[in-house]
């Protein structure tokens, strides 16, 4: 609540000096795990062309692995000096070399002596981010009009499912894509409407859509579903949508510029977001009504309406998370097959700031470690993939501790307003 | 700030107005809400083409009994002093008693949590690592006497899950970084470390990726023979109900952690330790949350297996808030939780309607109780006051 950020010296000198010896040690940590164990004349292939992409074919990135990794070790070695004599204004670049040099020597020495297919992974990156950023969005919008929205997860257990239904029976997917937002956005009115007109604790109603939406899909799931998959639950999937010319850019292409209308939509939504909310008076009266809806009031603000429609649209942006998980992906509903990406798309949003771009950032982690973790179970790296796995929760961790530290929510989060 | 506290202790008063003064109040909304929410699924059912009084006869049999089987087994006891015919007829109850204790122990978890303004979102987790140290306690050592052997696997449990309550909490009191965040980040490490024990270090053959048995010095003692799975396990949920009442409402240190759950700022204005209450009620959290593991082990299954937990961690929320984060209110909440968990079992194989009708009377349930407003215009109640119905403190702060 007392967000005052009053520089202190002391504070600042500690700050710096932690930070350079984090990345001292992590130079040291990178010549143990990788270093040592690199042949001295192995070489790691990144492949960088992805199969049945359009972009313009370029040779593989062949790197003898041991310089690379010593490069790396160089490179944070002598930033983490650097910190500690001098100090590097923007921590954000900081964190952005330790984790830079820690990946890319953890993937020269995981794939020396093999072909590890970098594109193909940045792009399965992005894919897996999408609904984890969707859910952070969600999030966003409707946090910062002060209200919670923790049946994200339930939102897009319910709208996957409709999707998937709606795209079956209707043999189109646009119309099973429009159910699945407008099933989001009067899911989401419910909840406003609890929370807004009758004060529900937030988090209560949250927890209750999250319990009604697994309960809910699942009854239909196993009372019809199951023994009509064809004609209820098998839509097929949106189609990759190549971007003329640049789709043809190596790497960039594959990644960016050839995927589904769903992945497109999340990167226009977190631009358009992001310039809704700070350069517009709508998010001016968003954030306004977050941070003081009395003062907000005061000036005239229509403090319900605001949340109101903040919290449909957040539900809108769940819809299209939902249908995400299946006619953007697999084209048919599992159940409980969102596996708590709502909520790490909560933990997104807060990592981010509730800022969107920010949430979006932090999306890209967890998308990343989970597309990570698939590739290097096929190059039978000698670490169990369980701790592979767990990798990304622990950096999240790390990274609220020392980094993000003390997350300050809209400053009316989660409470009832009365006139 | 000062407001919201004052309205915090009025509704303190009136949730321990469950002991005296106002039984009728603190009950018609729950119950009501309740009985409105199986209508509703009720209604489910009926849109879904079943009969929807078949299948609550099913629930009701599947989680208390059928009366004349109980009527005939207490005849066929008295007459003949045979009581396998009873001890049968008493296993739905005694099976819903079974499914409520591990709700009792999480649920207590969470509501502790909220009487702190912290909010454990991690009792899944928790759960995970208590009842994987109460199974290797309970499989690895061996020869022990049951005396010690049990208590230690009970121990270890809790003092697992208590460890991975503790970490978020001290992160948040030490560093600030979110509980909620941190809860769910320990919840997906808890989950991939299971994988790898239970596909590994833990394994017990190459086939299963399950724990072996743990020996039987190391189980809960059961009270009746082998089909009625009923444990001693029920008994210390009850017992840790009184007692984290007794902490709450009774001891200094208990005002200490509501007082931070009301108002950390004044709470920290008044000299209390913010950081100490902090990781003080997630290691006890933790710890409750590790024994509903502990209970599940111990007593019911004997080993752990990939997907043990199944939502436990996530319905405890749901406990702690339908109990109105009181010790007793969660015991309640949970025996209700277990009957119809319990029952539906019967109902899904009787009247063929899927187990997951409960999730929906669940959510339905919990919205009722926390907009009584709903009720009261249902029901045209207008004698009941204005409950206070913030509970959570929101992402805290």
């Amino acid at each position: 609540m007392t967000n005052t950020t009053i520089i202190n010296p002391e504070a600042e000198k500690r700050k710096r000096i932690s930070y350079g010896m984090t990345l001292l040690v992590t130079g040291i940590l990178i010549y143990l795990f990788f270093g040592v164990n690199t042949q001295a004349g192995a070489q790691t292939t990144f492949g960088l062309n992805l199969l049945g992409s359009q972009a313009i074919p370029v040779a593989d990135l062949i790197i003898p692995a041991q310089t690379a990794i010593y490069l790396m070790i160089t490179i944070v070695v002598f930033v983490g000096a650097y910190q500690l004599a001098r100090g590097v204004r923007s921590t954000g670049l900081l964190i952005g070399i330790l984790a830079f040099t820690f990946v890319a020597s953890f993937l020269t020495w995981a794939a020396q002596d093999k072909s590890f297919n970098l594109t193909g992974m940045l792009s399965s990156s992005l894919v897996r981010a999408t609904p984890i950023a969707l859910a952070a969005l969600c999030g966003v919008l409707s946090e910062r009009a002060a209200v919670i929205n923790i049946g994200v997860e339930g939102i897009m257990l319910m709208t996957a499912q409709a999707a998937v239904v709606v795209a079956t029976v209707t043999q189109n997917l646009y119309i099973g894509l429009i159910a699945a937002i407008l099933l989001g956005g009067l899911v989401a009115a419910f909840h406003a409407f609890l929370v807004i007109r009758f004060k529900v604790d937030q988090i209560v109603s949250g927890v209750a859509i999250n319990i009604f939406g697994a309960g809910f899909t699942s009854f239909i799931s196993s009372k019809f579903l199951q023994s009509a998959t064809d004609t209820l639950n098998n839509s097929g999937t949106f189609p990759i949508i190549s971007i003329p010319l640049l789709s043809k850019i190596p790497v960039i292409g594959p990644t960016l510029f050839e995927n589904n209308i769903i992945v497109y939509l999340t990167l226009i939504l977190v631009i358009v977001i992001h310039i809704l909310l700070f350069y517009t008076p709508w998010g001016l009266r968003t954030r306004a009504v977050g941070e003081h809806p009395k003062a907000a009031d005061t000036l005239g603000v229509n403090v319900y309406l605001t949340r109101y429609v903040n919290v449909i649209l957040s539900g809108m942006i769940a819809g299209l998370g939902g249908a995400y998980f299946t006619i953007g992906s697999v084209g048919r509903f599992d159940e409980l097959m969102t596996a708590g990406k709502g909520f790490i798309g909560l933990a997104a949003m807060i990592f981010g700031k509730w800022n969107p771009i920010g949430a979006y950032a932090s999306s890209l982690i967890f998308g990343f470690a989970d597309s990570l973790q698939v590739k290097l179970q096929i190059l039978r790296v000698p670490i169990p993939s369980e701790f592979l796995l767990m990798a990304p929760y622990i950096v999240t961790m790390i990274i609220l501790t020392g980094v993000v530290g003390r997350a300050i929510p809209p400053a009316a989060d989660g409470q009832p307003y009365e006139k | 700030m000062s407001q919201t506290a004052s309205s915090k202790e009025k509704k303190e008063q009136t949730s321990e107005g469950i002991g005296g003064g106002s039984l009728r109040e603190a009950l018609i909304v729950p119950a009501l809400a309740v009985i409105t929410g199986l209508i509703l699924g009720g209604i489910v059912m009926a849109l879904s083409g079943s009969n929807p009084f078949q299948a609550y006869a099913a629930l009701f049999a599947g989680s208390f009994g059928s009366p004349t089987d109980i009527i005939n087994g207490l005849q066929i006891y008295f007459a003949t002093g045979d009581n396998a015919e009873l001890v049968r007829s008493m296993y739905p109850f005694t099976e819903s008693l079974v499914t409520a204790t591990p709700y009792i122990f999480a649920g207590l978890s969470v509501a502790l949590g909220f009487r702190a303004g912290l909010f454990n979102i991690g009792a899944e987790g928790q759960f995970f690592i208590g009842a994987l140290c109460s199974a290797f306690v309970g499989y690895s050592i061996k020869g022990l006497p049951m005396i010690i052997h049990l208590p230690l696997a009970l121990l270890a449990g809790a003092l697992g899950g208590a460890v991975w309550g503790m970490i978020p909490g001290y992160l948040k009191a030490r560093f600030g970084a979110h509980e909620v965040v941190n809860t769910i980040m320990m919840n997906w490490i808890a989950f991939r470390l299971s994988d790898w024990l239970l596909t590994g270090p833990m394994q017990a053959s190459n086939f299963r990726p399950v724990t072996p048995n743990v020996q039987a010095s190391a189980e809960l003692p059961r009270f009746f023979e082998d089909p009625l799975r009923f444990n001693l396990g029920f008994f210390i949920a009850l017992f840790f109900a009184y007692f984290i009442y007794w902490f709450l409402f009774k001891t200094t240190l208990g005002f200490e952690v509501r007082s931070v759950g009301a108002n950390p700022d004044a709470a920290k204005y008044a000299g209390m330790n913010i950081i100490k209450n902090f990781v003080l009620v997630m290691f006890m959290a933790g710890a409750l949350a590790g024994l509903a593991g502990t209970a599940q082990v111990l007593g019911v299954d004997h080993w752990v297996g990939q997907g043990f937990s199944a939502g436990y961690g996530f319905d405890a929320i749901a406990l702690a808030l339908l109990g109105k984060s009181h010790p007793f209110g969660v015991v309640l909440s949970a025996l209700l939780f277990g009957f119809l968990r319990s029952g539906a079992t019967n109902m899904q194989s009787i009247a063929g309607i899927p187990i997951d009708i409960i999730s929906i009377i669940q959510g339905l349930v919990i919205v009722f109780i926390a907009a009584p407003a709903i009720i009261r215009w249902l029901y045209r109640i207008r004698s009941l006051k204005i409950e206070e119905t913030v509970l959570t403190r929101g992402w805290g702060k």
